[in-house]
This record gives structure tokens, sequence and C-alpha cells, in this order.
């Protein structure tokens, strides 16, 4: 695979939040024009990961580059530039309550684009028409469900064109229905616009059905990666735990502690 | 033991000085030209509704009330001197140096202080800072400036409002109810108001509690946990510092202005 066919490239990056080491001495490529999934247990980092890419934290070593651009100590001014051709669709929407979901999805293209007001419209218009909420451009964040603010958010991520689509676990908390709306529309909003997705999620068999490529995340760093079919065949023990939903393996159930009837019968000595 | 209170002593005066500057650099950041003076504009007077004119209501009862109970206190002081001639000049004295930009600061510090902090505090917690971020919106530019702009257009204006209105409540119990002359009332007070002493520095005084307590208000928010917890704590150090805070320079500037 060449330099340029991938979009996200980090290498030997660490990361660590005050003295808990996060990611230490990663490499993660994403290829253009594909969905890549990283999947990992919660409360790994993996939103902190995509924070990384977007140039909100910084790591402590190592380099991460969008479009062979590198991010890591980049000025402010080009990183800016850089975000717009990123859409993040956040956990929660982070829908402006204040504005409607016409205007929010406005919003990205009246700051950073001249186009008059007609020519907004359209545009608005269509990128609601995408996600199925046209006939919900004059209704408020609040009036809407959890499902539709979501897909509303990421009409508003998509507003601009951008080369590359950051999912941040957006499969939490939905309904069969909206569930399996969303992962359609990952899939169609990839294949029609010609983006990039990257998908930060657990929920394996949604993750499996729609991704190119996977990435699993734990202790760490990367543990396995490759297509879900040779995730699917893996044999380790780690993998397959997480593959599979056991409770108990590699990644034990029991959070560390002391011996059991020690710590039962040894009170008050 | 000492050791320990010792080293908690140092955590803690460290880590209000990294709040200090994260709060410096956070005005720093939201008053640099940020390049997109127009599209700020409609902003700014939206925040200026919220902030300013919603604020109106109680500063106007507040002012009303003080302005009359300030009358009743001074008349019957003043009486016993014979000296209720001069209501005039107390009521509004008072409320032109002190009790104007003092009390109206603090009730800006409740009503508006408190609704910036929990709003950005929320704005925080629901991600929608991030967001504007990942669209390369700068939340200092687009949030932050225009709230303390609002803060310090309002405030100060509100303070007039105040005093304006607390004069006419001292004048309508000192001399609608009490009975002390109209003409007195009024020419008392405008032989005795300086434009430099009393209205310029209580004007001062009041810009300045308005860029302290708008600054707290959107550090506390812009800096809080982003969880339910940390947004009441952040909404109550915003009123209690606010609070401390223009109660302390009002006496420092007291003494600068009024000392000598």
């Amino acid at each position: 695979m060449s330099v340029s066919d991938n979009i996200i490239e980090i290498s030997a990056m660490n990361f660590s939040r005050e003295d808990r080491i996060i990611y230490n001495d990663i490499n993660l490529n994403v290829p253009r024009g594909k969905v890549t999934a990283i999947m990992g247990p919660s409360g790994i980092g993996k939103t902190t990961l995509l924070r990384l890419i977007g140039g909100q934290i910084t790591p402590s070593s190592g380099s991460i580059k969008f479009n062979d651009q590198e991010l890591v100590n980049i000025d402010r001014k080009s990183l800016f530039k850089a975000r717009r051709k990123m859409g993040m669709l956040f956990q929660s929407g982070a829908m402006f309550t204040e504005l409607s979901v016409f205007d929010n999805v406005a919003f990205p293209i009246r700051e950073h684009t001249k186009l008059p007001e007609s020519i907004i419209r359209k545009i608005v218009l269509m990128k609601l028409e995408a996600v199925g909420l046209r006939g919900a451009a004059d209704l408020f964040p609040s009036e809407l469900s959890g499902g539709m603010a979501r897909r509303a958010a990421l009409a508003r991520a998509i507003a601009l064109d951008p080369d590359l689509i950051m999912y941040d676990e957006p499969f939490t908390g939905q309904d069969p229905i909206s569930m399996g709306v969303i992962v359609r529309l990952i899939r169609e909003l990839n294949d029609a616009l010609g983006v990039t997705s990257i998908v930060v999620s657990h929920d394996v068999d949604e993750v499996l059905s729609i991704a190119d490529y996977v990435y699993i995340v734990a202790n760490k760093t990367v543990i396995a990666s490759g297509t879900p079919e040779e995730l699917r065949q893996e044999t380790a023990p780690q993998i397959v735990q997480f593959m599979q939903g056991r409770p108990d393996g590699p990644v034990p159930f029991h959070f560390p502690s002391d011996d059991y009837k020690k710590e039962l019968f040894n009170h008050g000595n | 033991m000492a050791i320990s209170s010792i080293q908690q002593m140092g955590r803690n005066s460290l880590s209000v000085i990294a709040g200090l500057g994260r709060a410096a650099f956070m005005l720093v950041g939201a008053l640099k030209p940020s390049g997109r003076g127009v599209k700020l504009l409609p902003l700014l007077i939206k925040q200026l509704y919220v902030v300013g004119v919603q604020s109106l209501i109680i500063i106007v009862v507040s002012g009303l009330f003080i302005g009359m109970v300030l009358s009743l206190q001074g008349y019957t002081i003043l009486v016993g001197y014979g000296a209720e001639q001069s209501l005039g000049q107390m009521v509004s004295l008072s409320l032109l140096r002190e009790l104007g930009p003092v009390v109206s600061a603090l009730l800006f510090a409740g009503r508006a202080g408190s609704a910036l902090t929990a709003e950005i505090g929320l704005m925080k917690a629901t991600e929608q800072l991030s967001s504007l971020e990942m669209m390369a919106i700068d939340p200092l530019h687009q949030i932050v400036a225009p709230r303390f702009w609002a803060g310090v257009i309002s405030l100060p204006l509100l303070a007039a409002i105040f005093s304006a209105v607390g004069i006419i409540g001292g004048h309508l119990v000192g001399v609608d109810w009490l009975g002390v002359d109209s003409g007195a009332f009024w020419s008392v007070m405008q032989s005795s108001v300086e434009w430099q002493e009393d209205i310029v520095n209580g004007a001062i005084k009041s810009i300045i509690f308005a860029i302290v307590v708008t600054w707290i208000a959107l550090h506390k928010g812009y800096d809080a946990v982003p969880t339910s917890e940390g947004i009441s704590k952040a909404t109550t150090s915003t009123v209690v510092q606010s609070s401390l805070a223009i109660l302390g320079l009002d006496f420092v500037l007291t003494v600068v202005m009024f000392g000598s």
C-alpha cells in the first residue's frame, strides 16, 4: 500500500494522561475510501484516539498524519484548515440546542463559506435528505429522538463535504431500528460521497457488518487487525473473548483484588 | 500530619495559580482579534439581550426597594438633627458611589453570572464546545467573546439604571410619603453630586466589577468538570467568588478613589 492510499497514518504514537499511559507505541493506518472500525473494550480511550486524530489533544510523542500532513505540533491555523476536511459525529450528537436542525446543518457552511443563503438552503436540504430528516428541518434538537439527533448531527458533520468522517460510538443507546438506519447510513454515505469513515465502537456485530478493515485496541496498543473475516478466524484467546463477548478470559471478570477468602475472614485482625 | 497539611497547602496554591493561568489564557484567546468581527455582531446582540435585558427586572425592583429603604432609614436619622432636607444628597451619594455599582454587580453575579457558567459548562458536557473545535471554529471566539463583551457592556448600564431607579424610590418615600420638600430634595442632590468624583468613579467601579464577574463566570463554565456535579460546583463557585471579589475590590477601589 503506497503512502497516499492512507488518509490517516499514526506511527509510534505515545499518549498518557497525567501518570496513566493510554497508548504505548501505537501504529495504525486508515485506508482511503474505506470504512475502518476501531474496536475495543470501554474505557481504553477509543474516543481519545479520535480526539488525537482531530488534533484536540496532542500525543506525548510519535506522529499522526492526515492527508500526508503531520498534525502533531502543527500551528493552529493549519490545524483548523485540516479540520475543515474532517467531520466528527460525537456520541451525544452535540447539536447546538439553541439552533433549529436546519441552522445546525447550515452553521459550518455559513461559518466557512461566503455562499449566498439560497445555495446554503439547497445544500442543507440535500444533506438532510441524505439522512432522511428533510421533514425535520424546522424542529429543534430537543424535539428529536436520540436516533434522529444523531442523524441530524451526521448531516451537520457532512455539511462541508469532508474527506474523513469520524463516528464516536454511533450505535450506543439506539433502538434496533435506528441502529439499523445508522449502520446503513454509514456504509451508504461512505460509498456515495467517496469519503473515508472511522467508526469507533464496541458493538461487535454491527461493526463487523459494515467495516472493511478492523483494528482491535486493548492494552494500550493494537492487539489485532484485519478484515472482519480474518478476525472471525482469529484464535488468540484475547480476541476470541472480545469478539464473542465472554465474561471471563484474558481480560478478567474480577477487578484486581486480594484473595477472596482472606478478605472475607480476615476482618478485625 | 504537619507535613501532609503543608503538602496539601502547596497543592492547593499550585492549583489556584494554575487556574489563574488558565483563566488568563482563556481571556487572551477570547479577546484576540479573530477576523470575523461582522459575524460575531449578531451573537453579541443576542447575548446583550440574554445577559443585560433579561437582568433588568431584578435590577429595577431591587433598585426601587433599596432606594426606598435608604430614604426611610436616612430620614429617621436626619430628622433628629433637623437635616431631613439633605435626604436627596444622602440617597444619591450612597447609590452612586457604593450601592449602585456593588449591589447591581452582586445581583448580576447571581442572575447572569451563574447562568453563563451553567450554560457554558453544559455546552462542554454535551460536547458542543468540542464539536465547534472540530468544525474549525474557535469556541473562545464563538462562545466566550460575545458573552464577555455583553457582560462588560451590560453591567455598567444596569448599575446606572439601578441608581436612577433607587433615587426615584428615595423620592417616593422621602418626598411623597414622609413630606420632605421636593425642590430641596432635588437641589441638594444637584449641588452635592460631582461629575468626576461621584458619577465617573461609580462608573469605573462598575466597569471593573463587570470585567471581574463576567470573567469569573466564563472561566468557571469553561473550566468546569463536565459532569452534573462539576457544573453545580462551578455555578456555586461563580457566585461565591464573584461576590467576594466584588466586595474586596470595592474596598480597594473606595480607598483609592475616596481615601485621601
